[in-house]
């Protein structure tokens, strides 16, 4: 056991400090996306290897070597400091790494670069109104006229639609062959004729999610990533990363301390609530599992730099019990609130602009998406457990 | 950076688990719970001579002087296989206590025999912790008087060190005039437990601990990490035996563990309890080098350890339908072991107050190391 990370890491980790302390200025709240304020700090980032470190200056990265303790350092001092993160999102997180890895040479050059800047933004086409956790059921069609696919269909929960300028995009284009051979992924431009967007007004009272309607939209032969028949496994290398990233502990961690502070001064009949035994305990239960999901990444950071540490399970359990222990998290804040906690959107009294509320639906709808946390259940259970899967219904 | 077992440590507890395979079977522990202190005895000696007793004994003293992080893999260990022997107290607690506290002649007459596993020292700080029916030592001159239940492997033992309400240590001989040893019989019958009732016996105080709560503060959380430890170990194997068992067992035309509500009580045993091996794996390794987390993280894996565990021994016991309430199939040891690790050296809503007040909720006001800003979780 040794969590120091070492002292060849000390004078990396005081460079940060000190470009996380000369930015301190820096605001980008009210610019929009694909701002030249946001393109510029994203390059910015970039130059100093604080994003897309490992990516090569070739595709527009910062050409460093992969060291997950030097990312590890970025992310906790920025975490510290108001100042503008690092873009994410899907384009980000799960497109970047699939092109890198299977991608053309002209898809990497096209398309790695601008989405590191910030100057296109993607959006996920994968989810059906009826091909929801049975994901490779999917049956938007894509069929290949001439050099061109022309696709026809419905995809829903596709969050950032609205401002995304391509799509990546699960496609059925074998319908012939047995359900996970027959999908491929394409890459479509969203302005492409045949596109409609309809927002999704959710529970939260945003629209972050949309149904995306397909009606013979033509797009180049050459934009598909893998080979034909290809897509599923194309995109389940990159779905196991998207369940990782629902539930950071560190900020989770920030929340519990955030939870703390309202505890600390919201008050019922003159006394705190952090004071009243009940609530305290609910408190202390909570940050106890706080503690524990903490320790699990560090088991996981330490397996990504260490060989031959097992740590499947630990790797299976993390959107399950994150999710879950952050919509507890945000719900015990409401209910250190009580009436005061359903206030929302902009009404007198409100409590940190809302975002217990706020945060407490989204996590429900976390719960629900990247994979039920049934389904989760499911993939514990046969993956890392050892169990059977369901008995096929004949005809399924 | 490396978060683990080492080597040592990993061949360690697979040593332990090995030997009480081989000379722990359920059939022994069956017996044992029985009455046969001769099986019991047995198991222990062989468990010494792997090196039980000496793991936290200084090298000056004849032992391994070896981190927190050994003793709670041996004690998961310990508790995969309901070890009927002494551990917790006689061998973690105790020279903790010595090594720390003690004279130096207490120190030279007793770290050495404990090392070599010659003797066990229970330990008393049920009272210390939240006392049950007003239940107290009180001191005068050079000896004490009052009661102590619960005392963590004090049967047999051959001396014992008590805590005061104010967090003071008391060494005391078994053979001592007026003590009264009381068996108390609990449901788990692989530790047993005792009662200590005390008029005037001749003591010694552990120098270190007269006016410092730190010596029984560290005391008390190293306890707590092995109890937690043990229950972790102990919930480990009642989810393997529950995921064989439904790979075995068939109903309607199946085995029931490709049914999902059967597979989906595994997956949720499987969660809750991995992140309890880091946790006790990080709580073991702050004990001994970070000295600002050390008694939080104690007192949080304690707390939260148990809640999982109890969960876990229902959950189990439920997969194994009717059979899991058997005496035939056994799987109540480990329910009773977890069962008594969630009570002893505080439950955990009393750990929890603890854990509370470490952190100075009291007389701390808000505007902590929060960051309240929150991004569009979509983009973040």
């Amino acid at each position: 056991m040794e969590l120091e990370y070492g002292p060849e890491y000390d004078d990396f980790r005081a460079e940060v400090k000190s470009f996380v302390k000369e930015n301190e200025g820096v605001n980008l709240i009210g610019k929009s996306l694909r701002s030249s304020d946001r393109v510029d700090w994203q390059q910015k980032l970039i130059d100093h290897g604080y994003f897309a470190r490992s990516i090569p200056k070739e595709y527009g990265g910062f050409g460093g070597d992969m060291d997950i303790l030097k990312t590890r350092i970025i992310a906790e001092e920025f975490a510290k400091s108001p100042i503008p993160k690092p873009l994410g999102g899907q384009g980000i997180q799960m497109l970047v790494p699939t092109l890198l890895e299977l991608g053309t040479e002209d898809q990497k050059q096209a398309y790695v670069k601008p989405t590191l800047r910030g100057e296109i933004i993607w959006c996920q086409g994968y989810s059906e109104p009826n091909s929801g956790s049975d994901l490779a059921s999917l049956q938007t069609k894509g069929e290949l006229d001439g050099d061109e696919w022309v696709i026809n269909g419905q995809k829903i929960w596709t969050s950032t639609a609205k401002f995304a300028q391509m799509c990546f995009c699960l496609v059925r284009t074998e319908p012939d062959a047995p359900k996970h051979q027959g999908i491929s992924y394409l890459l479509i431009p969203m302005d492409t004729p045949g596109i409609e967007i309809r927002p999704i007004m959710q529970m939260t009272g945003d629209a972050d999610f949309n149904e995306v309607f397909f009606t013979d939209v033509r797009i180049p032969a050459t934009n598909i990533v893998g080979e034909r028949g290809e897509g599923w496994k194309v995109a389940n290398a990159t779905l196991t990363h998207e369940r990782g990233s629902l539930a950071d502990p560190d900020v989770m961690m920030n929340r519990l301390y955030a939870l703390i502070d309202l505890m600390k001064s919201e008050t019922i009949d003159g006394e705190r609530v952090i004071d009243k035994p009940a609530f305290r305990d609910r408190l202390l239960r909570v940050q106890g599992k706080v503690l524990a999901q903490q320790a699990n990444a560090l088991r996981l950071l330490s397996s990504s730099i260490n060989k031959g540490q097992d740590t499947t399970m630990a790797r299976f359990i993390t959107k399950l019990i994150g999710t879950e222990l952050r919509h507890e998290l945000e719900g015990l804040a409401i209910d250190a609130m009580g009436e005061m906690g359903t206030l929302y959107e902009d009404s007198p009294h409100l409590r940190d602009s809302g975002s217990w509320q706020m945060s407490y639906m989204y996590f429900l709808g976390l719960i629900i998406g990247g994979g039920t946390n049934q389904i989760q259940k499911n993939i514990i259970s046969e993956r890392a457990l050892g169990m059977p899967k369901e008995p096929k219904i004949p005809g399924a | 950076m490396y978060f683990g077992l080492s080597e040592e440590q990993q061949s360690l507890e697979d040593n332990i688990k090995k030997y009480l395979e081989d000379n722990a079977s359920l059939d022994s522990i069956k017996e044992v719970a029985g009455g046969d202190s001769a099986k019991s005895a047995d198991i222990h000696k062989g468990l010494l001579e792997l090196g039980i007793s000496g793991l936290m004994v200084p090298e000056e003293y004849g032992g391994l002087e070896l981190d927190m992080l050994f003793a709670s893999v041996v004690s998961g260990a310990l508790g995969s296989g309901t070890a009927p022997v002494p551990y917790a107290g006689a061998y973690v607690m105790a020279p903790i206590a010595l090594t720390l506290a003690g004279s130096d002649s207490q120190k030279e007459n007793w770290l050495p025999k404990i090392a070599g596993g010659e003797i066990v020292i229970g330990i008393g700080l049920s009272e210390y912790v939240g006392a049950r029916e007003d239940a107290a030592i009180t001191a005068s001159g050079k000896t004490i008087s009052g009661r102590c239940l619960f005392v963590i492997d004090g049967k047999d033992a051959d001396a014992y060190i008590l805590a005061n309400k104010a967090g003071e240590l008391y060494l005391v001989d078994a053979k001592t005039k007026g003590i009264s040893v009381t068996e108390l019989v609990t449901v788990d019958k692989t530790r047993p437990s005792i009662e200590l009732n005390l008029d005037n016996v001749e003591v010694q105080l552990l120098p270190g601990s007269k006016n410092n709560q730190e010596v029984i503060n560290k005391v008390l959380d190293a306890g707590r990490l092995m109890l937690a430890a043990d229950s972790i170990g102990a919930s480990q194997v009642m989810l393997n035996k529950s995921v064989a068992y439904s790979l075995e067992r068939k109903q309607f035309g199946r085995v029931i563990g490709s049914f999902q509500a059967v597979k989906h009580m595994c997956a949720e045993m499987a969660a809750e309890l991995e992140p309890c091996h880091s946790m006790i794996w990080h709580a073991s390794h702050c004990y001994d080098h970070d000295p600002s987390q050390a008694r939080l993280m104690a007192c949080h894996t304690k707390a939260h350890v148990s809640e999982v565990s109890k969960q876990i021994s229902k959950t189990a016991t439920e997969v194994h339908g009717g059979m899991g309430f058997t005496d035939e199939l056994g799987l109540h040891y480990w329910f009773k072991r977890i069962g008594l690790n969630r009570q002893l050296l505080g439950s955990p809503e009393l750990v929890r107050e603890e854990a509370a007040r470490i952190q100075n909720f009291d007389q701390s006001p808000a505007g902590g190391q929060s960051n309240k800003e929150v991004g569009n979780p979509l983009l973040v």
